[in-house]
């Protein structure tokens, strides 16, 4: 038990470590989500419900989510380099999820800044969206993690991905712009939490199979 | 056994049984599927037809392919170090150490690999390679990119280690034939 | 000898005996469903005759659902025991559940149409879980046809179809809680009380639609196995 969960830490670790030193995807996250509110306002009649607004942030979290999610492999894929992982003798579900914590560190950073600039741009927030928006980056990231390794087989893997992507990421929105918005969001977080646990274990438990050939 | 990709048949009836310690040359020429071959053994894939034994855990496997499998932002020691805790080596810091210094590469042990020549890399993947003790080695073009002192250090790393079982791809049998216990010629 | 060719393909439902004997009874309970539901099941007392497409659309959804089910049942099999053959069969079945998905959207389509004079309602919970379904099993198909086949793609279809199956209560539970704040629905038809006629017509024209998949996956299938029979065989000879 403790030597996966060193794998996993050790896999985690990597991530982060890469993306601090390549800089590469939580930059592009970042201005993109902020870019995409600055479109949001745009895109929005004067007039527009606060309701609407609320909903535009889920917009841009979902997009933001697959833009960091097509890069979820990109280093393993330059060099190859998960051959070298699935041949050594950690259990491959290890490399799901050391991935996964990695990504929905990506995802909470960029509502680090997210967050707060919709509160600038739109109005303030309320503490179930945060948790709302907390519990969706982990189901996010647990089947975007898995569906990335899915599109990566594919020969249209940019294309492949959003397209595998969105028909999941359905609930994940209708739970949190209900929890968002709703008088009585404890239903909807509670339908997050289940989605979470749901997909992550399905996830993990299938990750070995789409990984090896 | 045979393997088989879409419309490509890449290896036909194909019936070999390498004994524990024996050093086995896969020649041929370029397409005749020694890569396939030694991918099918990593375990990498699963043959089309037939039947494919080996007897070693994957933590007993050491495999280098055409890629050098290391990430290029990471340093040779920090590369080394991820697959010494993946391995579940101890003294995994020392063994990686020792290692680099042998194929030469210990001062270039805090660099990003992404600044590597071609041949730092090779020796590097071949850090990789040894780094867990592998019973089995199975190596595809192993002096590919080497220099003549790789050459002489990665001849000197399997003199070290004369008891492995070893499959190795090669168009240049001659450098290892005084060590290698039987070829196979690929068509 | 490849072996393949002949023993993972050839094991399963054969066309024989099966499959005619299925199209006849799917023909007889379909035409006596119908005919039980327009002639002789009472009209409904608030919609009128126009509720008799509760006896086409309904079952037609719940065919679909077995259809995924069905698939997903296959592609677990695939991953649990990696005979290949369970990946046609898989492949198939939820080519069907697309068929009666599709059908869902029109018939529920044409009964909104009918009921509310809109072709289209997000009040209407059916219909947009089979909206969400059916968006994901087009990217089903999407992800079959940019995968190159073999191993890997048969594995990656299977994983994905169990992705479906799972995604089908969650997103019903999904719709009906959105309902209750964001789309508010307007019609239920889980009506409790269904007259006893209603509900023998109802399991014909159900068991009736039942059996046409049934028919039509045989018949697909097969034909799909001789596909690739004849492919391996030419590859042989070439």
């Amino acid at each position: 038990m403790s030597a996966y969960a060193a794998d996993v830490a050790a896999l985690a670790r990597k991530d982060i470590l890469l993306e601090v030193r390549s800089r590469d995807t939580l930059p592009a996250m970042l201005l993109f989500v902020v870019s995409a509110l600055t479109i949001f306002h745009f895109a929005l009649p004067s007039g527009s419900s606060e309701r609407a607004e609320t909903g535009m942030l889920w917009m841009a979290i979902v997009f933001t989510a697959l833009l960091g999610l097509t890069r979820a492999f990109a280093a393993e894929r330059e060099e190859g380099v998960l051959d070298g992982l699935v041949l050594s003798p950690c259990d491959r579900s290890a490399i799901w999820l050391g991935k996964t914590i990695g990504m929905t560190v990506f995802l909470v950073l960029a509502e680090i800044v997210a967050l707060p600039a919709f509160a600038l741009f739109f109005h303030p927030l309320s503490w179930d969206l945060v948790a709302a928006v907390a519990l969706a980056d982990i189901g996010i990231a647990s089947i975007g993690t898995l569906l990335a390794a899915i599109a990566a087989a594919s020969r249209a893997r940019e294309l492949l991905l959003p397209l595998l992507f969105l028909p999941l990421a359905i609930p994940v929105v209708i739970g949190g712009v209900g929890a968002s918005i709703a008088s009585d969001p404890a239903s909807f977080l509670g339908f997050l939490i289940l989605y979470d646990g749901v997909f992550a274990i399905l996830s993990w438990a299938s990750f070995e199979y789409v990984v090896t050939e | 056994m045979s393997k088989r990709f879409g419309e490509k048949l890449v290896l036909d009836d194909l019936d070999l049984v390498v004994p524990r310690g024996g050093f086995v040359l896969v020649t041929g020429p370029n397409g005749s599927g020694k890569t396939t071959l030694l991918r099918l053994c990593a375990g990498l894939f699963a043959p089309t037809g037939g039947e494919l034994e080996v007897e070693a855990s994957r933590a007993a496997i050491g495999f280098l392919g055409h890629e050098p499998l290391v990430y290029r932002e990471l340093t040779a020691l920090e590369n080394l170090d991820l697959y010494g805790r993946l391995y579940r080596l101890p003294e995994r810091r020392e063994r990686a150490g020792a290692l680099l210094e042998r194929f030469g590469l210990w001062r270039a042990r805090n660099e990003r690999t992404g600044t590597f020549s071609r041949g730092m890399l090779q020796r590097l993947a071949l850090c990789r390679t040894f780094l867990h003790d592998p019973d089995l080695l199975l190596l595809d073009e192993p002096f590919d990119g080497l220099d003549t002192e790789g050459a002489e250090l990665l001849q000197a790393e399997l003199a070290e280690r004369a008891s492995v079982t070893a499959l190795v791809a090669t168009h240049d049998p001659e450098a290892l034939a005084a060590r290698s216990t039987a070829c196979l010629a690929l068509a | 000898m490849n072996t393949w060719l002949l023993s993972e393909h050839r094991r399963g439902p054969s066309l024989r005996f099966g499959a005619p004997l299925l199209a006849a009874a799917a023909f007889a309970l379909l035409v006596g469903g119908f005919a039980l539901a327009f002639y002789w099941a009472p009209e409904d007392a608030d919609q009128g005759f126009s509720q008799k497409i509760f006896y086409v659309h309904v079952p037609i959804a719940l065919t679909a659902y077995a259809c995924f089910g069905w698939g997903a049942w296959k592609a677990l099999r695939l991953l649990w025991t990696g005979e290949r053959r369970y990946d046609l069969e898989s492949y198939t079945a939820i080519h069907m559940g697309v068929i009666f998905g599709l059908l869902t959207l029109v018939t529920g389509s044409i009964w909104a149409k009918i009921s509310w004079g809109q072709w289209w309602t997000w009040g209407e919970r059916q219909l947009v879980l089979f909206l969400i379904l059916f968006l994901f099993y087009s990217s089903y198909f999407m992800l079959r046809y940019s995968t190159d086949p073999g191993p890997r793609r048969e594995r990656n279809s299977a994983v994905y179809a169990l992705f479906g199956v799972v995604l089908i209560p969650v997103s019903f539970l999904a719709v009906r809680i959105a309902g209750t704040i964001l789309h508010p629905t307007i019609f239920t038809h889980e009506g409790a009380d269904l007259p006893w006629e209603m509900l023998v017509a109802f399991i014909v024209c159900l068991a009736g639609m039942l059996s046409l998949a049934a028919t039509l996956y045989r018949v697909e299938l097969t034909g799909k196995r001789i596909d690739a029979s004849l492919r391996e065989l030419r590859e042989l000879f070439a």
